[in-house]
């Protein structure tokens, strides 16, 4: 029999219901696979093993009637869970545990879910790597020379290293999906209102949203059943029935119509990514679904517009960490503006600093009009662009990130490169729709391609649908790298 | 030379909702500090605002009230700055869309009548507050998130004795649609002040200051004036006025600098992402226009008209509405209004003044009132008695009946008692009899005193008169 760790959550949940196994085989199993990879990886930022297997134990309930009874789960660290750290993976948030539950917490504890750890991240969520977590970098597991993508790295990594069943991530302008590309996993952002973000420590918090990653899409339909709904505390989530999204998405495709942006096949984008991504699209006409061309013009503005509204939002958002309440606080402080300006000299990291100078500066007077309102327009554009190809067409194909896994150091040095990461996943997070990653190829080196679908706002179904189908014909999803 | 003032007021009103504008947290006043706090409120990490409809329904009752344009759609924005009592580093206001445009009210300064513009009305929500003990400071978040209006004039008002009527007809209307404490001590009323001053007749509006921390409605009268002062004399003396924020100082009744404009905030405003724009639903808005009582401008009409009051009797009736409230009942109970008015104006109102309070929490209700107003005009008790009784009643909230019978003030109007006492006081006051027959007619007066303080002021005067004229014709 295959070790616990390696399966996915739907054949554990087979397996608890006929009684084989109980949810401290899969903990232990999990935690077994922690000692021996983690160390390697590093794609945990806090695990507490005596804590977990404490969870396991006083599990109450019924298997039958919570969808993910005795299932173990990793969480992102910018989602809070009460009395937990919940860093971000920040120095800033340092010793921070929060005094209540995200919503989707609550969900997961609700539906019988066991939390295991947090996962590591690229610090306040700002990056495409894990190199700019507090922590230390989170290493590819096909490749430990390079980076699992960002900012949800740790919550990829962990899945693709069978470290964990599945994992909570959140994606502001790819990073959920960008990961789960390099990573070789599936990982879904929903559309934005899907999910509540209560709970959720924003970065920009018009983009923002929770999602899932995990080993196949049946797991990421599961996942999202139980944490996507109306949340009466989060006004912008939106109140419109949850699917029963595990036996939809087994539906067949024929018919169905894809289109294909030409815009996102350009110079650029690897050799290797492009020829996946074409071959991919290939076995989906083949499975009966339709794929035409077409074209979302205003593509090309999309990392300008993302960068300025992204650091707009984040700069107010992290304005709150000021040394006074929780979190670090610098011991250099003689009056209030020493403790805020040395709190947040010394409590936050590069790329932090960063996307708060930029940010603060697009919304100064002066600069507002032609920097932030002008970013706003364009975003409409951008999603009007869509809009008119959702007229015509289900869903939308393109390639996740324009290269595989690239090496650690690369591109942290440069910013501007680093952004252009996220240039295929951004638009989904300015328009609002949902998108999903899944693993379509390999490139010579053995490092995982992801392709990425998009879909009409609160469309999951037809994006998991399509990614199902296209699974179910192909192997990629299986393979497993060795640490 | 001879100068203009310009003054526009910008007041901060706290709403009397139950919970705080964006979480679900309490909003009584002075409870201990951080008992009243959540994480939305405390500004944590990943917490968000959720608004609370029944403090956007009293911003918009007040709106409604001073005739400003109810907006279509409203959105809130994040005002950017920080300050270890805003736990956000930013406060949710309302910039680029607020809850209303132009409306205005009407004042009433040395007998003639302004009506001053209203620019804007507008919800957000309130800071903690920071208190300093010896050498260190703590912060209460109670008040964080409370639901605060703000609400802007133009710079219409043209003297601090203008904007001292200003703030009085504010506070009026605002008692009248029961929103507010309007409680400038406790903090649920404040008021920011922008004034200037330029040379009479000029076009050209002169530097402003800011002037903050003023802590009564008299207080932003004195502040005004010696901003005035300063400001003019600066120009007289030819130097020139700073654009600056300034602090009043109310034991020294002066002005100070805090900060200057180079020194001053920019707040980044930007729409917040974690409230949807609202869309105003006209019947909505409708029906909270029904709830709105009459106001003071046409209840003070109303008075003049239907009960006969002067200009001025009714413009103190209307200020406070329980006052109006009250006067309006005793009038259904005892139809001479002008009586009314001079009692509730003269020997109430002073009781109310010695004893602190409204009208609303005093012991007398318009019933018991009008009950001794009308034994008064029965010729039961005297007027005097009357006045003397009336901070008994106070006191023990009884009624007059009971208390006149009780004490046996009943007005004698026994003719045998009268004369008897008559006779006495004839007697023991020859000098004044003879002036009253000299023809000293007013003399007459002095000796009806004379029998009510034999009679311990229950003699009827009228009689008293008559029957004292009649013995020394």
């Amino acid at each position: 029999m295959m070790e616990l760790n390696s399966l996915t959550a739907h054949e554990l949940l087979v397996l608890l219901k006929k009684g084989d196994i109980l949810p401290i085989d899969i903990c232990n199993s999990i935690l077994k696979a922690v000692d021996k990879k983690e160390k390697k990886l590093h794609a945990l930022a806090t695990l507490d093993k005596d804590k977990v297997i404490e969870r396991c134990a006083a599990l109450k309930g019924k298997m039958d009637l919570q969808s993910l009874w005795g299932l173990p789960i990793f969480i992102k660290d910018n989602i809070c869970v009460r009395g937990e750290l919940t860093t971000c993976c920040s120095r800033i948030l340092n010793g921070f545990r929060p005094p209540y539950d995200a919503t989707v917490i609550d969900k997961l504890k609700r539906n019988g879910a066991v939390l295991m750890g947090k996962t590591n991240m690229d610090e306040f969520a700002f990056g495409s790597s894990t190199e700019t977590s507090f922590y230390g970098t989170t290493r590819n597991p096909w490749d430990m020379e390079r980076v699992p993508g960002g900012s949800s790295g740790g919550s990829a990594a962990c899945v693709a290293a069978d470290e964990a069943i599945f994992a909570l991530g959140s994606d502001t302008g790819g990073s959920i999906r960008q990961p789960a590309s390099l990573c070789g996993v599936v990982g879904l952002k929903p559309t934005y209102g899907r999910v509540s973000r209560y709970g959720l420590i924003a970065f920009a918090s018009s983009l923002d949203q929770i999602g899932t990653l995990t080993k196949d899409v049946e797991d990421a339909a599961i996942l999202l059943r139980a944490i996507a709904g109306y949340d009466e505390m989060d006004s912008t989530s939106v109140d419109t029935p949850v699917p029963d999204y595990p036996s939809l998405i087994k539906k067949d495709i024929k018919g169905i119509k894809i289109g294909v942006p030409k815009e996102y096949f350009i110079e650029g984008v690897d050799g290797e990514v492009k020829d996946a991504v074409r071959e991919a699209i290939e076995e989906i006409k083949r499975l009966g679904a339709v794929c035409e061309e077409v074209s979302l013009p205003h593509t090309r503005y999309a990392v300008s517009v993302y960068y300025l509204l992204a650091t707009s939002e984040a700069s107010s958002n992290l304005a709150r960490f000021d040394g006074v309440q929780y979190g670090y606080s610098s011991a250099r402080a003689g009056s209030v503006i020493d403790m805020h300006k040395n709190t947040r000299k010394e409590g936050f990291g590069d790329e932090a600093k960063r996307r708060i100078i930029l940010g603060t500066f697009a919304l100064s007077s002066g600069y507002y009009e032609a920097y932030y309102l002008r970013a706003l327009k364009v975003r409409t554009l951008i999603k009007k662009d869509f809009d008119d190809v959702f007229k015509r067409y289900d869903a939308i194909i393109t390639p996740t990130s324009p290269t595989a896994a690239f090496k650690i150091g690369e591109k942290i040095k440069d910013p501007l490169t680093m952004y252009l990461s996220d240039i295929f996943t951004i638009s989904a997070n300015l328009t609002g729709i949902p998108g999903v990653s899944i693993p379509c190829g390999f490139t010579r080196n053995s490092l995982p391609i992801g392709l990425q679908i998009l879909g009409k706002a609160f469309d999951e179904e037809a994006i998991l649908r399509i990614a199902y189908s296209y699974e179910q014909a192909t192997e990629w999803h299986s393979r497993r790298p060795e640490l | 030379m001879q100068y203009e003032t310009v003054i526009g007021l910008e007041v901060h009103l706290q709403l009397k909702t139950k919970s705080k504008v964006f979480c679900g947290c309490s909003t009584n006043f002075g409870s201990p500090p951080n008992t009243q706090t959540c994480p939305v409120c405390l500004g944590f990490p990943g917490s968000l605002p959720v608004l609370n409809r029944e403090a956007l329904k009293l911003a918009a009752k007040v709106a409604i009230a001073l005739d400003c344009q109810i907006a279509k759609k409203i959105r809130f924005d994040r005002k950017n700055y920080f300050y270890p009592d805003l736990p956000k580093a930013y406060q949710i206001s309302q910039f680029g869309q607020p809850l209303s445009g132009k409306g205005y009210i009407m004042i009433f300064v040395h007998g003639s009548e302004k009506r001053i513009t209203i620019r804007r009305v507008h919800l957000e929500e309130d800071t903690g507050k920071l208190f300093h003990k010896e050498d260190a400071s703590f912060i209460d978040f109670n008040r964080s998130g409370m639901p605060l209006l703000e609400v802007v004039s133009e710079p219409d008002i043209s003297s601090p004795d203008e904007a001292y009527a200003y703030l009085r007809s504010l506070k009026s209307i605002l008692e009248y649609v029961d929103v507010s404490d309007c409680n400038m001590e406790e903090g649920s009323l404040r008021c920011d002040a922008n004034i200037s001053v330029r040379k009479a007749g000029s076009e050209k509006l002169g530097v402003k200051a800011e002037v903050k921390n003023m802590n009564s409605f008299k207080a932003v009268k004195a502040a005004l004036y010696y901003e005035q002062l300063r400001q003019i004399e600066l120009l007289d003396s030819g130097s020139r006025i700073v654009q600056e924020t300034r602090l009043y100082d109310s034991v020294r009744n002066v002005t100070e600098s805090m900060r200057s404009k180079e020194e001053a905030h920019d707040y980044r405003y930007f729409p917040e992402p974690d409230l949807v724009p609202f869309d105003l639903d006209p019947e909505l808005v409708r029906g909270i226009g029904r709830e709105i009582p009459e106001l003071p401008g046409p209840r003070k009409k109303r008075f003049i008209s239907d009960y006969g009051l002067s200009d001025y009797d009714a413009a103190i009736m209307v200020s406070d509405k329980a006052l109006a409230d009250y006067f309006e009942r005793a009038v259904s109970l005892y139809k001479n209004p002008k009586v009314v008015a001079n009692w509730l104006m003269g020997d109430v109102a002073a009781c109310l003044r010695e004893r602190g309070g409204a009208i609303g929490g005093l012991n007398l209700s318009p019933e018991d009132l009008t009950a001794m107003l009308k034994m008064i005009e029965a010729g039961l008790i005297s007027g005097k008695i009357a006045k003397a009784l009336l901070p008994e009643m106070i006191e023990t909230g009884r009624d007059p009946g009971s208390l006149v019978k009780e004490r046996g003030l009943q007005q004698i109007s026994d003719e045998g008692i009268i004369e008897k006492a008559i006779v006495e006081v004839i007697s023991e006051n020859q000098k004044i009899v003879n002036d009253f027959k000299k023809g000293k007619d007013n003399a007459v007066m002095a000796l009806v005193g004379k029998v009510m303080a034999k009679t311990r002021g229950k003699a009827n005067p009228r009689k008293a008169n008559e029957a004292l004229r009649k013995k020394l014709k």
